[in-house]
């Protein structure tokens, strides 16, 4: 194959994991509101946390649609399987981001007839089975998936359609692997920690302060257990590698191992982003006026994220590999756009640094004092 | 056992996007309409430092929030659903579809997100300019991402700029620019994008009235409406203009949607145009059509039957004819997948120059009865008139409007304010039945002669979609219900004494 499409398919892999690493520390906003009444006692309190996630709601939102997009648009053919075939799995994680993008809007306006407790309970079911769900299904990434992919039915008149799910749960079995649960239950206790971390430095509430300090002790806990144990056993586990020379699918030993130790840099990556997550948690527990915690934990999980999914595409990997038919493995390279897409593609990433710079000099030009209950209160557009 | 897919899954696949699209294309044209409204309020105020305008501009804005929340909402849906529901689609155009798409994300969605958030929350915390240019983005980020999603749309009606690969089996991109300023892309960015304002401007003219009716905010009502008449006055002409290309365009690209809009079962010269019943005006099709009113415009069983004479001296082939080509097309594929796997190189190159013969015909291999060719004639006919009469009747509203405003006369109308208040509903209607007319007289394409809905849904159970359906009829419909209801109240108080 022609070394600029190769690169051009790590280069798509990358932007497409960066934007997945991105989406999991934007799910401080979901893991913000499992919480809303954990640490929301009364509504005054609770309205202070909705006007904190409900400020950076949409960049969650965003990130997800433009993550969707840039995987159509460079591996297709993961679209097509993935979210043709694992139905439910993908429509249950849209019903909940559908709920909660009117959440924050209708719920304190007049005449919201569905009420205000409605609207809240949307925005901790979406807290909840947003990233549990996005866990799992990320999770399959190195579990498998029950499908098939014959491109040979293009030509069967009757029957064209090329992916098929190997069994009518449709994405629902995904639960049926307890290591997609623990994936999913990792990254929902990652999504609460980054959430209290966020609040920690985005509100100013003595009562509140004090209670995100707390929270983020008994979400540290069960995040590690449900995190190490995905790793290790990641580690230890078999893995779906490919041939090369030949495009074959083989179940190679220890193969994230190898990855890691084949690419080191990938190794050095997840581990200063373990150290950030750990750094961001640890200092804010101990150091009870320490607001920036969220930097350092929020840029460890991008790291951290980004080094777990790079070793799962990179290196002669399948990235969403068949249990129903280990052949129909995708690939970077199996699964990619041609190369004049990816290379034109290429060009519009040039612009994603100076979307990112404005991102960053809004963010901050609204941001520059924290959120108090007096500046809601004044504030008109206040949810 | 031969396996074939379930047609009524197919019927509850198209309803499911349909719905979606339908209540996504509720909100999302209010937002494209009053974001250009509202932004030249907050220009006047920046530009005369008057705080009446900025009052008037946060109005707006606010009834802007309510149905941008919505409009998101509806929209996440759409996107994933060409995955969810149509993944033999995904895989065989994602190539090129999938593009326009992923920028849209980069481009537009994130200059919107960043900037509603500062347009919301950043009164108090940023300079008078950067709010300004804030609620500007906000409205070009929504306009930048009609202009990718319609690319994406009209590259569906008029596919160009790809060649199809029997290597990957599927179709890949070779021009982007090609794709992305095609010329039915760009006709439909602005007739869809300037319908919105006007949809935006009734809206505003709407609401305004209904204050005068109540004789309250006055001040506040002249003056929205005065912005609003201007705007959609501009936005309808444009609309009309832009409509009669558009008109011209489904001539060349998709026959058949334009014989289906005018009922046209046998076409021929110096045909009329049916306005409605037996009233007709002479040549007026031909020339709509053709740019000449002797041009031969095909009828629905001219376009069956073939047999005439295409404008590049050709004759037209029957849908009988093409279905056999499109058969070849595929029988031509299956040829060179076995050749490739036998490694017979003679083969494949006899199949690969088979395959490039007959490609153009390929969708309609997997049509089975010519009779799916034809779009639903009826609902067409009357979408495209409902439209068309609605375009007309707002140009003449807007002028009205913008008379009175000139003359200082707006505040006396009373019926007028009626038929203001009225008028909101119909800009609705007017909107929606330009889609039906665009998406149902696609059909049976997903992909105009290149892929039938049929071959490019996923394969689910019927039951399985028939739940989501179902799901996502009842969600929006209860959040439309709380949405307007919200928007109702907050138009009920009003702008904000301070």
């Amino acid at each position: 194959m022609d070394s600029t499409y190769i690169f051009l398919q790590h280069y798509w892999w990358f932007l497409v994991s960066l934007l997945g690493a991105l989406l999991v520390f934007l799910l401080f906003v979901q893991g913000g509101n499992s919480l809303l009444y954990c640490l929301g006692r009364t509504e005054e309190e609770r309205t202070l946390l909705v006007n904190s996630t409900g400020r950076k709601w949409e960049f969650t939102f965003t990130t997800l649609v433009t993550f969707g997009g840039a995987f159509f648009a460079s591996f297709p053919l993961f679209y097509s399987t993935s979210f043709g075939g694992a139905y439910w799995l993908w429509m249950i994680i849209l019903f909940s981001f559908v709920l909660q993008a009117v959440s924050y809007e209708f719920q304190s306006k007049l005449g919201n007839w569905l009420g205000k407790r409605t609207y809240q309970f949307f925005l901790v079911l979406n807290g909840i089975v947003g990233p549990l769900l996005l866990g799992a299904a990320v999770a399959t990434f190195f579990n498998g998936s029950n499908f098939v992919v014959s491109k040979g039915n293009l030509t069967d008149e009757m029957m064209p359609v090329i992916s098929h799910w190997g069994n009518r749960w449709h994405g629902l079995d995904a639960f049926a692997d307890p290591w997609n649960l623990i994936l999913g239950f990792a990254i929902l206790f990652l999504a609460r920690l980054l959430g209290n971390l966020y609040f920690i430095n985005n509100i100013r509430h003595e009562a509140l302060n004090a209670r995100f300090r707390r929270q983020l002790i008994a979400d540290a806990v069960p995040f590690l257990v449900f995190f190490l144990a995905f790793v290790i056993r990641t580690l230890l586990k078999d893995g779906f590698a490919v041939n090369p020379e030949t495009g074959q699918i083989v179940m190679e030993p220890f193969k994230y191992f190898h990855n890691f130790m084949a690419m080191p840099y990938l190794l050095v990556l997840f581990l200063l982003g373990v150290v950030g997550v750990l750094y961001g948690l640890g200092k804010s527990i101990f150091c009870k006026t320490y607001p920036r915690g969220i930097w350092f934990a929020g840029v460890g999980t991008v790291l951290t994220v980004l080094a777990l999914l790079l070793v799962v595409g990179y290196n002669h990997t399948a990235y969403y590999p068949s249990t129903a038919d280990l052949q129909s493995s995708l690939t970077i390279a199996n699964s990619c756009s041609s190369q004049f897409t990816l290379k034109t593609m290429a060009y519009v990433s040039i612009l994603v640094p100076f979307v990112l710079a404005y991102i960053i000099y809004a963010w901050r030009a609204i941001d520059r004092k924290p959120l108090t209950m007096e500046e809601i209160k004044e504030d008109e557009h206040s949810y | 056992m031969l396996e074939t897919i379930d047609t009524s899954m197919i019927d509850w696949s198209r309803a499911q996007f349909a719905l979606t699209a339908i209540y996504h294309w509720l909100f999302v044209p209010l937002t494209l309409g009053l974001a250009v409204i509202m932004a030249t309020m907050e220009t006047l105020y920046v530009r005369t430092g008057n705080e009446f305008w900025k009052r008037t501009a946060k109005f707006w804005m606010k009834l802007f929030g309510i149905n941008f929340a919505i409009g998101v909402a509806t929209g996440l849906i759409l996107e994933f659903q060409f995955g969810t529901n149509w993944s033999n689609y995904s895989w065989f155009v994602g190539d090129i579809f999938g593009a326009p798409l992923a920028i849209e994300g980069i481009l537009a969605f994130f200059m919107e997100a960043t900037f509603v958030a500062v347009m919301f929350f950043g009164w108090h915390k940023v300079s008078k300019g950067f709010h300004l240019a804030s609620t500007w983005l906000t409205g070009l980020g929504a306009t930048i991402s009609a202009w990718w999603i319609l690319v994406a749309n009209s590259w569906m009606q008029y596919p160009v700029g790809m060649e199809f690969n029997p290597e990957t089996m599927r179709n890949e991109m070779v021009d982007f620019m090609a794709v992305a300023f095609s010329p039915v892309a760009v006709v439909k960015f602005f007739h869809t994008v300037l319908s919105s304002w006007m949809l935006g401007a009734a809206f505003v003219i709407g609401v305004s009235a209904w204050y005068l009716i109540r004789k309250r905010e006055k001040e506040f009502a002249l003056a929205s409406m005065k912005v609003a008449a201007a705007v959609g006055l501009f936005a309808a002409l444009v609309t009309a203009a832009t409509g009669d290309k558009s008109a011209y365009q489904v001539a060349q690209v998709q026959p058949m949607k334009l014989a289906a809009m005018e009922a046209l079962y046998e076409g021929g010269t110096h045909e009329p145009l049916t306005v409605v019943g037996s009233i007709k005006i002479p040549e007026m099709l031909s020339f709509l059509a053709t740019h000449n009113t002797a041009g031969y415009v095909p009828g629905i069983n001219n376009l069956l039957e073939g047999g005439y004479t295409l404008p590049d001296g050709s004759t037209a082939l029957s849908a009988d004819e093409k279905m056999v080509n499109g058969k070849k097309a595929i029988t031509a594929l299956a040829d060179f997948r076995r050749a490739k796997e036998e490694g017979d190189e003679a083969s494949m190159q006899i199949a690969r120059s088979a395959l490039k013969e007959y490609m153009p015909y390929f969708g309609y291999g997997y049509i089975q009865d010519k009779e799916d060719l034809v779009p639903h004639v009826g609902l067409l006919f009357w979408s495209f008139r409902v439209m068309v009469g609605l375009g007309m009747y707002f140009i003449l509203f807007f002028l009205v409007i913008l008379l009175l405003v000139w003359k200082k006369r707006l505040a006396e109308f009373n019926w007028l304010h009626w038929i203001s208040l009225w008028s909101i509903p119909l800009a609705y209607i007017a909107s929606q039945a330009g889609w039906i007319v665009a998406e149902m007289g696609r059909q049976p394409w997903t992909i105009q002669d290149l892929l039938p809905v049929n071959a490019a849904v996923s394969k689910l159970e019927t039951g399985s979609v028939q739940t989501t359906f179902f799901i996502f009829l009842i969600m929006f419909t209860v959040l439309l219900i709380a949405e307007i209801g919200i928007m109702v109240k907050a138009i009920r108080k009003g702008p904000d004494e301070k």
